[in-house]
C-alpha cells in the first residue's frame, strides 16, 4: 500500500480545497429565561481537499451531525463561513444554493427511516433528477436502473417499495440516490453503522469504489473509529463543539497530540486476544460536559489526565496549531506530552 | 478440570409464523464452565440471543424450545415449575441487555428497582436489601452511590444506566451473567469503561459471563473461549487464541477479516461476504452458508458437515476447512465491485451530467 498512501499523500498536497469552514458556530436556543444555548457547533475550522476521504469522529453529542447539517447547507450557521468551492454557502439563496445542493449530498445512518416507506425505489432514486429537473421520464428511469447496477442491486427492482430490502440493501438504495445528480461532495452520517459485519464491509468497499470511479470527495462522520481509520485520509477529532485534533490517517494512530485522540484510540479494542491482554485504555474522569455551559478554557480540562487546573488549562483556550508531524493540528496546552 | 455450569445439548428453538417455522436456534449446543468467560458470536439473526432467551425460557411468542435440554447445575431448565424457573431467574442466571433504557423502569427510583429484584428472590430482607443496594451500585462504581440510589433512570447517562442494570443483574449473585451486546449502545470511551467493570466483576466475584456480541474485538477482549454461529448453528468453536488466529470455518475466516482493525492501516480492501443471511423458514440444503462460502465445493450443497476437531479443542463445521484453502484462492474475496464501463456509462446518461 505504501501507493495508496503515496496517492492519498498527492492529493492532500496538490488537489484544491473543495471546502473550507472557517469559525463555524452553530447555537440552538434551549428557551426560557436568561437565553441559555446549546453550543452543538462552538468555533470550528476544516478544511476538505478535492477527492479526498475527510473522516470525524467523536462521541456522541460532540456536534458532529450539527456541523454535517451545515455543510449540507440543510442547517443555516449561527456565526462563521462556509465555503464550498469557493462559494459562500451561508449567504447563497434560491438558484445559486439549488446548484450547490446538487453537488452535495448525503447519505444518512438509518437505512429505515430515510427512505420513505410509501415511495417505490425507483422514485426515491428518481427523486433528486425530478427537483432538478434532470432529463425526461424515459431518461429519468434508464439512470434509475443504472444506479441500481451500480451498487450492486437488481435494476428491475424499481417498483418495490424498501420494506422488501434488507437492511444492506437500503442503505445501497441511499446510496444510489445520492448519486443520483452526479454530486462531487458526499457527506456520510454514520452511513455504515447500522450494518451487520459482513454487510458493513460491503458498503465500505462500495464507497471506495464509487469514490475511485467518480473522483468524489467524501467527509465520512462515525464513532468507529477502525472504520473511519480505514477509510479516510485524514481524521478530525471532535469533543463538545470543537475539533481537538486533525492529522492524517498514520500520524492520528501512531502520534496522536491531544489527550483526548489518545483516550478515544486506547479505547478500542483489537480482534487480537494476545493485544488485549496487554490493552490498558485511558479512563477519562467522569462524563461529557453539558454543551449549554462547557467549561472554561481547554474544555477538556475536568476530564483530561495531563490538565493543569487550576491553571492554563482552566484559563485559556488552546488554538488549534500545528504539532507533531507535519499537516497534524492540535488544541492542547501541553500537545504530544501525554 | 473446571466443574460444567450449564449444558446446552442440541437445544431447537422455533417460531410458528403464518410464513411456516422459523427455525431459530436449530441445534446448538455448547457449555460454560464455573468462572469461565464465553463469547457467543454472529451477526442479527444468527440466533445467537435466542440461545440465551432459551436458556432463561424466555423465548417470546410465537416461538418455543421444541427439543434439546438445557442443563445447569445438572437440572433441566426445559423441565422446571414456573414456581422453580421463577427462583432460577436472577438467583443462577442474570442477563443484561443492550439498551438499558428501555431494560429499566422509567417511573421507578434506580435503587428500588434493584431492591426489588432482591426481595423477590426473599434472598435477603428490604433492611438488607436498602443497605446492598448501594453496596452493588459502588461495585459497579457509580460516584456519590448513597445519593444517586434516589435517582429516577432519565438522570443518568447511558454508561450510568448499563451500569445499574449489572448492578441489578449481580443483586442475587447469580453463577452466570448473560450480557447480550451490553455496550453496543454506548460510546467507546465508556464502553471501554463497561468492558473493564465486567473483566473486574469475572475475576473477583467469579461468576461465569456468556457475552452475545456481534464485535469480534469484544469477545478477544473479555472472552476465553468463543462460539461462532451462523443461521441457527454453531459453526465452530475454540479457546479465543486460537480461533482469532487461525480460524478453520469459512465464515470465522471472514467475519475477522471483514471488519477494520484501529491498529493496522490496510494494504488491500475488507472481505465482504457476498450475499445476505438465510431465510431461516427455507435454509438452503447442505451447508447453511454454502451460498456465500468463497470457498465452496460441490459436496457443501447436498451435505451438511458435522461439527468436527480440527485442533486440540476446536471444532468447526465445514467440508474445506481454511488451512487447506491456499492464500492466492482467499484473494477472490476482496474483487472490485463495479467495472470501469458501468461507472461511464452512468457519467454518460443525457441531461444527467454535471
Amino acid at each position: 500500500m505504501q501507493a495508496a498512501e503515496r496517492q492519498a499523500a498527492t492529493v492532500a498536497k496538490t488537489d484544491p480545497i473543495i471546502l473550507r469552514v472557517e469559525g463555524a458556530y452553530k447555537y440552538f436556543p434551549v428557551g426560557g429565561l436568561g437565553g441559555l444555548s446549546v453550543r452543538a457547533v462552538d468555533g470550528v475550522d476544516l478544511e476538505i481537499r478535492r477527492g479526498e476521504t475527510m473522516g470525524l469522529v467523536g462521541e456522541s453529542g460532540c456536534g458532529k451531525s450539527t456541523l454535517a447539517r451545515l455543510i449540507t447547507a440543510l442547517l443555516p450557521v449561527t456565526g462563521g463561513k462556509i465555503t464550498f468551492e469557493g462559494q459562500t454557502i451561508s449567504t447563497l439563496r434560491g438558484r445559486s444554493l439549488r446548484r450547490i445542493r446538487r453537488k452535495i449530498q448525503m447519505i444518512f445512518q438509518d437505512p429505515f427511516a430515510s427512505l420513505d416507506p410509501r415511495m417505490t425505489v425507483g422514485d426515491i432514486i428518481a427523486e433528486p433528477l425530478d427537483n432538478f429537473n434532470i432529463g425526461n421520464h424515459k431518461q429519468r428511469m434508464a439512470r434509475v436502473q443504472e444506479l441500481l447496477r451500480l451498487v450492486g442491486l437488481n435494476p428491475n427492482f424499481t417498483n418495490r417499495y424498501p420494506h422488501e430490502f434488507s437492511g444492506g440493501q437500503r442503505q445501497r438504495i441511499g446510496i444510489a440516490r445520492a448519486l443520483a445528480v452526479n454530486p462531487s461532495f458526499i457527506v456520510c452520517d454514520e452511513a455504515v453503522s447500522a450494518l451487520d459485519v459482513s454487510i458493513q464491509a460491503q458498503i465500505i468497499n462500495l464507497l471506495q469504489d464509487l469514490q475511485r470511479e467518480f473522483h468524489l470527495t467524501y467527509l465520512f462522520i462515525a464513532h468507529d473509529l477502525a472504520v473511519v481509520r480505514h477509510l479516510s485520509d485524514r481524521i478530525a477529532v471532535m469533543y463538545l463543539g470543537k475539533v481537538v485534533e486533525t492529522a492524517d490517517r498514520r500520524s492520528i494512530y501512531e502520534a496522536p497530540q491531544h489527550p483526548y485522540t489518545r483516550a478515544l484510540l486506547s479505547s478500542i479494542p483489537v480482534p487480537d486476544p494476545g493485544i488485549e491482554r496487554n490493552r490498558a485504555p485511558i479512563t477519562l474522569k467522569g462524563e461529557i460536559p453539558s454543551p449549554v455551559n462547557p467549561p472554561s478554557g481547554c474544555r477538556f480540562h475536568p476530564r483530561c489526565p495531563i490538565a493543569r487546573a487550576p491553571g492554563i488549562c482552566s484559563d485559556q483556550e488552546p488554538p488549534l496549531e500545528p504539532h507533531g508531524h507535519a499537516g497534524q493540528l492540535a488544541a492542547c496546552h501541553f500537545a504530544g506530552q501525554i | 478440570m473446571a466443574q460444567t455450569l450449564l449444558q446446552v445439548e442440541d437445544l431447537h428453538t422455533q417460531f410458528f409464523t403464518r410464513r411456516g417455522v422459523v427455525r431459530a436456534v436449530d441445534g446448538v449446543s455448547l457449555h460454560i464452565d464455573a468462572g469461565e468467560t464465553l463469547g457467543v458470536v454472529g451477526e442479527s439473526g444468527c440466533g445467537k440471543t435466542m440461545t440465551a432467551l432459551s436458556v432463561l425460557r424466555l423465548v417470546p411468542d410465537p416461538g418455543r424450545i421444541t427439543s434439546g435440554r438445557i442443563l445447569f447445575r445438572g437440572r433441566d431448565v426445559t423441565k422446571m415449575t414456573d414456581d422453580e424457573i421463577r427462583d432460577f431467574r436472577g438467583n443462577d442466571v442474570a442477563m443484561i441487555f443492550q439498551d438499558p433504557m428501555t431494560s429499566l423502569n422509567p417511573v421507578t427510583k434506580i435503587g428500588s428497582q434493584i431492591e426489588e429484584a432482591m426481595t423477590a428472590h426473599k434472598r435477603f430482607s428490604p433492611q438488607e436489601a436498602g443497605v446492598r443496594v448501594i453496596q452493588l451500585l459502588k461495585r459497579v462504581r457509580v460516584p456519590a452511590a448513597e445519593r444517586r440510589v434516589s435517582d429516577y433512570p432519565h438522570q443518568f447517562s447511558g454508561g450510568m444506566r448499563q451500569r445499574a442494570m449489572i448492578a441489578m443483574g449481580l443483586a442475587n449473585e447469580p453463577s452466570l451473567l448473560i450480557a447480550d451486546e451490553p455496550t453496543t449502545a454506548l460510546d467507546v470511551t465508556v464502553q471501554a469503561q463497561i468492558i473493564d467493570l465486567l473483566k473486574q466483576l469475572n475475576r473477583e466475584l467469579g461468576t461465569a459471563m456468556m457475552l452475545i456480541t456481534h464485535n469480534m474485538a469484544l469477545v478477544a477482549s473479555l472472552c476465553e473461549r468463543v462460539v461462532v454461529m451462523y443461521a441457527g448453528r454453531v459453526v465452530e468453536e475454540g479457546p479465543v487464541e486460537r480461533i482469532f488466529k487461525s480460524p478453520q470455518h469459512p465464515y470465522t475466516w471472514s467475519l475477522l477479516r471483514s471488519v477494520p482493525r484501529v491498529d493496522e492501516l490496510r494494504k488491500d480492501r475488507l472481505v465482504s461476504i457476498k450475499g445476505l443471511p438465510p431465510d431461516l423458514s427455507n435454509a438452503p440444503p447442505g451447508c447453511k452458508f454454502h451460498p456465500r462460502c468463497p470457498f465452496v465445493i460441490d459436496r457443501c450443497k447436498r451435505e451438511e458437515p458435522e461439527l468436527a476437531e480440527v485442533a486440540p479443542n476446536q471444532v468447526a463445521r465445514c467440508w474445506v476447512l481454511m488451512r487447506n484453502v491456499p492464500e492466492e484462492a482467499a484473494e477472490v474475496t476482496k474483487q472490485v465491485v463495479i467495472s470501469e464501463e458501468a461507472a461511464k456509462k452512468l457519467q454518460e446518461i443525457p441531461g444527467a451530467g454535471s
